[in-house]
């Protein structure tokens, strides 16, 4: 009998890349539910327009660029970037800023690079960025989470779908009655103005570290992040540098003066913190490769968090940290690599 | 309190590497089957790369089973001895497994009666003898190492003298093979009988058998062979099931905790490394006068009836194996989609079941779509690191397919290429099922070509 022959290894693992990025949308889904159950169906409609765009503007940039559309849509990896930037949005958000980022994020970040593995920036991120400078007032508008015991309007569906569509609300209801600064927010503006945080920490929107609601939300995530870790998707080094970089300022500062600087866990549970430990700097494209590098990579995105919500004039500083760091990758890859077997060091 | 046999009480766990699920026990339910000398056999006269010996013997004449039918010429080759009784049919260049371009080989057509070459005979004293004669009849008995490389083992003896350590290496890692594993199951006396005369031949001081944490029958059976022995000088170790802790130089890392210098050899840490298989053949010659015409063949994989190991004359055409192991399967779902001669990550896909076993010839697979799993398409590297994670040799396999597309030999030389063990480690992890290893093969190819100073190949 006669058999085919090919080079070794003759066997792989099932693995792909598609498996992998499933996976990660798997692991937003506990957070998604509660981000419902806190801030309504505002998120839903997000994520529609997001995978939408999302899946026009990559088939659009892949048949420009030549590429087949079927494995390179089935991969995944732009409704990873889809969800990951719905998820950075307010609730109440126009379906022009969502569409806008995401253009940006997956045609310029992405694949004016290269397309999928040669992307310097996270998509994800780019596209937040764009959204956050063109759109600051729309950006920033979040409703009040629904957690009973605050005196303020919910938006129902109606309501939530109008302004998606006009940015506008339906008569009788303002911004003022339904949205409220974030914890990020009030704590800028309120240090700004020389109040203390315990003067701060009065308004309700505190919950027990970070926002009221928004931290049950990054407790959710961080469950998420977890399992990405059991899965072996992604590896620990990367969220605990981000975590322990982002904790270790927040500590130093807070150690010294608790009154001007929020707790260590206020850092931790508010923000992005969490799905940018977790979900953003663990992209494998735009960070490095070796535990050493990510360690590195983690660290500098936590300091650097740290220093824009500090002194920054944007309440959060994950994105831009994370943007920041991807741009340092080369240099930390080049200085991080290990040492090769029967080489010396 | 420390056990006299166990090297040490903690399997040794390396930093890198893969799990691979190892679908050895697909063959090891069955004990070794000691096949009936073949019709015919091809025995090839090129062992160990560039040795070739000089046929002793011409067309139509007979010989008996372990006789001499080639002796060393210049270079070295170890001699060559008949694996069946019978007639010379043919001296002729021919296809053998594993090699692409056709060797120098001996056709015998067997005469059935299995009649013994009377030239050796057992010697119960020979672990008291002085190393250079010991070393001289091993190259007499032209043994050559059973692992895959078939290094002729007196020379490797000759270019180790002196080294302290001898490592014996039961750490089979590939999936599916189980030939060492069984060999130590049903024979550790003799795996431990081949440490003892290791031994005397390197004078070396003492012997570590290494086996792994997925083989719990054979560490029981080649710990009660060690008591047995009452040889404080040979101990056991144990290394963790990951793939490739069974290469030389890994296992020398995860054992002995040494590491060998780029360009230079085992030896040169002081260590000797040896397959056990190989030190069962040293005990078979010279405790039973046995020179080496057999060796044990995992046959297995999804496609093979009664997947089981067979103890083979060597030269046996592979057909006549898998006819042993109950045929191939008939039903069209374990088609066999490729014939491996070896383990599925670093075997070698073969063209014919026609072709002759040779010594390096340690497993067969009938590798089904079951076995391979469905083909993936190729995706671009996503720089994942998970290459980074598997490979044994601390290389950046990501960095190196960029410096290989890009065929830069500095690039190639800094990164790494020329100490790739083709282990397949990043492959086989790879979710954009990039084929790593031939790019890694190919830029070594590139450097040599472009002369840049590149280092020694390493002999198993």
């Amino acid at each position: 009998m006669h058999f085919d022959t090919s080079p070794p290894p003759q066997w792989r693992s099932p693995a792909t890349v598609g498996r992998m990025m499933r996976t990660v949308l798997y692991a937003l889904a506990p957070a998604l539910l509660a981000h419902v159950w806190f801030y309504g169906p505002g998120i839903l409609l997000n994520i529609t327009v997001a995978l939408l765009t999302a899946i026009l503007t990559e088939a659009a940039c892949l048949r420009l660029a030549g590429k087949p559309l079927a494995p390179f849509v089935a991969d995944g990896s732009a409704l990873v970037t889809a969800v990951l930037f719905a998820f950075c949005l307010p609730p109440l958000c126009p379906w022009w800023v969502t569409t806008i980022g995401i253009v940006f994020g997956i045609a310029v970040a992405k694949h004016a690079y290269g397309g999928l593995g040669y992307n310097l920036f996270n998509p994800a991120m780019a596209g937040y960025a764009l959204a956050l400078v063109s759109f600051p007032d729309l950006m920033t508008v979040w409703p009040a989470p629904d957690i009973g015991d605050l005196d303020y309007v919910r938006p129902d569906f109606a309501a939530t779908f109008q302004y998606w569509l006009t940015a506008t609300l339906p008569d009788g209801l303002t911004a003022d009655a339904i949205a409220r600064a974030t914890t990020l927010d009030s704590t800028k503006e309120g240090l700004g103005l020389m109040r203390t945080m315990d003067e701060i920490r009065v308004n309700p929107v505190f919950g027990d570290f970070g926002g009221a609601g928004w931290e049950w939300i990054g407790n959710f995530i961080a469950m998420g992040g977890f399992g990405l870790l059991l899965l072996g998707i992604i590896r620990w080094h990367t969220p605990a540098a981000v975590l322990t970089g982002l904790l270790g300022m927040a500590s130093l500062a807070w150690l010294m003066d608790p009154n001007t600087h929020p707790s260590p866990g206020f850092h931790l549970f508010s923000g992005g913190a969490m799905l940018g430990a977790f979900f953003v700097a663990t992209d494998p494209v735009s960070s490095p490769t070796t535990a050493r590098g990510r360690l590195v990579y983690g660290a500098g995105i936590g300091v650097l968090t740290w220093l824009i919500r500090a002194f920054g004039s944007y309440p959060d500083g994950i994105a831009f940290a994370v943007l920041l760091m991807n741009l340092a990758v080369p240099l930390i890859e080049r200085y991080t690599r290990p040492r090769i077997y029967g080489r010396p060091a | 309190m420390t056990d006299p046999i166990a090297y040490d009480a903690q399997p040794r766990r390396p930093a890198w590497g893969v799990r691979i699920p190892l679908r050895k026990s697909l063959s090891t339910g069955a004990p070794i089957l000691v096949a009936p000398p073949p019709a015919t056999v091809c025995i090839q006269l090129a062992r160990g790369g560039d040795a070739i010996a000089r046929a002793t013997v011409s067309a139509g004449q007979r010989v008996l089973c372990g006789e001499p039918i080639g002796e060393p010429g210049e270079a070295g080759a170890p001699r060559v001895h008949a694996s069946i009784s019978g007639r010379v049919t043919h001296v002729e260049l021919r296809l053998v497994a594993g090699l692409r371009d056709p060797v120098p080989c001996v056709v015998i057509e067997g005469s059935g009666d299995d009649e013994q070459w009377p030239g050796y005979s057992p010697d119960p004293t020979a672990a008291d003898r002085p190393p250079q004669e010991l070393q001289e009849r091993i190259a007499a008995a032209g043994l050559i190492g059973l692992g895959g490389a078939m290094f002729p083992t007196a020379r490797k003896l000759r270019a180790g003298g002196g080294a302290p350590v001898l490592l014996l290496n039961g750490a089979e890692c590939e999936p599916y093979i189980s030939c060492d594993d069984l060999l130590i199951r049903e024979r550790a006396d003799r795996v431990v009988a081949g440490g003892r005369l290791l031994l005397a031949a390197l004078g070396a001081q003492r012997c570590v058998v290494a086996v792994k944490t997925d083989m719990p029958e054979a560490r029981v059976a080649l710990y009660h062979a060690l008591e047995r022995a009452g040889n404080p000088r040979i101990v056991m170790s144990v290394v963790t099931a990951k793939y490739p802790v069974g290469g030389e130089r890994q296992l020398i890392e995860l054992v002995l905790g040494r590491e060998v210098p780029v360009g230079r050899y085992p030896a040169d840490v002081g260590v000797l490394c040896q397959n056990v298989a190989t030190a069962a053949a040293v005990a078979d010659f010279f405790e039973r006068g046995r020179p080496l015409i057999s060796r044990i063949v995992t046959v297995t994989g999804g496609g093979i009836s009664q997947p089981r190991n067979i103890e083979a004359r060597i030269g046996t055409p592979v057909a006549a194996l898998i006819a042993l192991a109950g045929g191939y399967r008939d039903d069209a779902q374990r088609q066999t989609l490729r014939l491996i001669m070896g383990g599925p990550m670093m075997g070698i896909a073969l063209t014919s079941d026609q072709l002759p076993i040779t010594g390096a010839t340690n497993c067969l697979i009938a590798a089904t779509r079951t076995d391979l799993g469905a083909p993936q398409r190729e995706m671009p590297c996503i720089r994942c690191g998970d290459c980074i994670e598997a490979c044994p040799a601390g290389l950046q396999p990501q960095e190196l397919l960029m410096a290989t597309l890009a065929g830069n030999p500095a690039d190639l030389l800094e990164l790494g290429v020329t100490e790739c063990i083709e282990c397949g480690g990043c492959d086989y992890v790879c979710p954009s099922h990039i084929p790593l290893t031939k790019h890694f093969v190919a830029g070594k190819a590139t450097l040599r070509e472009s002369g840049r100073p590149s280092l020694p190949d390493v002999a198993d």
